[in-house]
């Protein structure tokens, strides 16, 4: 993927926000790839969560945003854990998300679950997903 | 000391075989937990984010709860659960301004700050009721059970509410060996399952739960030991899609800890409703002779 990068891509209300948000330096990240290595959803991603910190500090909101990442992510903590740099990435990625969701859009739709699904489905996995993915 | 206890939306409904096997032990070891009066859901997942206040309503109004009751403590099943409840308490007590922002919102209510003490039930069983003691309990010992644990992630992150730090923990290994099992050293006991991703990206999900599955299956456990409804539904009844789509060899059954200790206590085996588990979960005990067989 090649990216244009000049003083114009960068949008630092974007970096602002989610700094704000998150309550985390998202510079303090050194680009390790630990959180990559350590999770256990990156598979699915189509931008691994080094690289969604990687363009964060660049304030490419658009590729940010348009990726699956944060939506696939399930919060689990384990690149907190193993962080050398003390980054708390689930907390950038639900900022990430929160610009998202706070423009009142959903990133799942509960209509579409299928019944036997919502049977068997405890509810903290019911509460939690919509928690997490829905405005 | 007095105790309180907080069920959460899934024991009392599709997780009956934790909340019932974990009463009815705890009574069998001569504990009486008192049940919360008008408890709330508690969430389910934390809010991350700093400017989202709103989201520590639900488990805040759960701790002033019990400390209406005047407890000391808060005993929690579900390790989700316990996650957001114990990470609520910490914002009351660490964070001034979020506390005092809190209490000014909820102005109907008493204010708070932490007073209480969330503890997961295998620190409880640790701490109140020994090792020694539960091992002097045990009337059907679970000889030849080869059982890994699984803490997962809401037991053991973040490092601040751990019952016990991720990676070095022993407490679930401790309760396993005291009920006279043997504790099988599982590689993958700190993973995550997938969690509620398996409503959205059920396949990624799918993907995580068959990781978790595979790393005891190839150290031979016999089951799998977990204390949370969410793995539960993930690594368990979503199991036969794991062996069908995702390269897993065998069915490894799951059990509630409760469960393993309902059965080594010698309680009813009807009250650990093993036809809430995976289905393997009642034919294994059965097979090892650590339950009675069922009547069909």
């Amino acid at each position: 993927m090649r990216i244009l990068i000049n003083g114009r891509t960068v949008d630092q209300d974007f970096i602002e926000r989610v700094e704000e948000i998150s309550g985390q330096n998202i510079k303090q990240c050194m680009q390790c790839g630990t959180c990559s290595a350590s999770c256990p959803m990156e598979e699915g991603m189509d931008m691994s969560p080094r690289k969604v910190m990687h363009l964060t500090q660049m304030g490419l909101r658009e590729y940010v945003e348009s990726a699956n990442t944060v939506w696939i992510c399930a919060s689990c903590h384990t690149c907190e854990a193993r962080c050398p740099r003390g980054v708390d990435l689930p907390r950038v990625m639900e900022a990430i998300r929160l610009l998202t969701l706070r423009k009142n859009k959903d990133a799942v739709d509960p209509n579409q679950l299928e019944a036997a699904v919502i049977d068997e489905a405890p509810q903290v996995a019911m509460v939690g997903c919509f928690r997490k993915l829905t405005a | 000391m007095k105790v309180s206890y907080y069920p959460g939306c899934t024991l009392k409904t599709k997780a009956r075989n934790l909340e019932d096997t974990a009463l009815a032990a705890l009574a069998a070891l001569g504990f009486e937990l008192e049940e919360l009066p008008r408890w709330n859901c508690c969430g389910a997942v934390t809010s991350l984010a700093q400017d989202d206040l709103l989201h520590m309503l639900a488990p805040v109004r759960d701790l002033i709860r019990a400390k209406e009751q005047g407890s000391d403590k808060l005993v929690t099943i579900c390790s989700m659960c316990y996650n957001t409840l114990a990470r609520a308490n910490l914002v009351m007590r660490d964070d001034a301004v979020k506390r005092d922002a809190l209490n000014h919102f909820m102005d109907e209510e008493p204010d708070y700050a932490g007073e209480v003490e969330v503890v997961h039930l295998l620190n409880f069983i640790r701490d109140e009721v020994g090792w020694d003691k539960l091992r002097a309990s045990v009337k059907r010992p679970l000889t030849g059970l080869r059982v890994a644990p699984y803490y997962g992630c809401t037991l053991v992150r973040p490092a601040e509410v751990a019952i016990e730090p991720a990676v070095e923990a022993t407490v679930f290994e401790k309760f396993i060996e005291a009920l006279g099992a043997e504790v099988v050293d599982n590689p993958g006991a700190f993973d995550c399952c997938g969690s509620y991703q398996i409503l959205s990206n059920p396949k990624q999900a799918l993907g995580a739960a068959a990781d978790v599955l595979s790393k005891a299956e190839v150290v031979g456990a016999d089951m799998l030991a977990l204390s949370c409804p969410l793995c539960d539904y993930n690594l368990g009844k979503r199991q036969k899609e794991l062996v069908a789509d995702h390269g897993l060899k065998t069915q490894l059954p799951t059990i509630y800890f409760t469960q393993l200790l309902a059965v080594a206590l010698g309680l009813e085996p009807a009250i650990c409703h093993f036809e809430l588990n995976h289905e393997g979960t009642r034919s294994l005990l059965e097979d090892r002779k650590l339950i009675p067989v069922s009547a069909v």
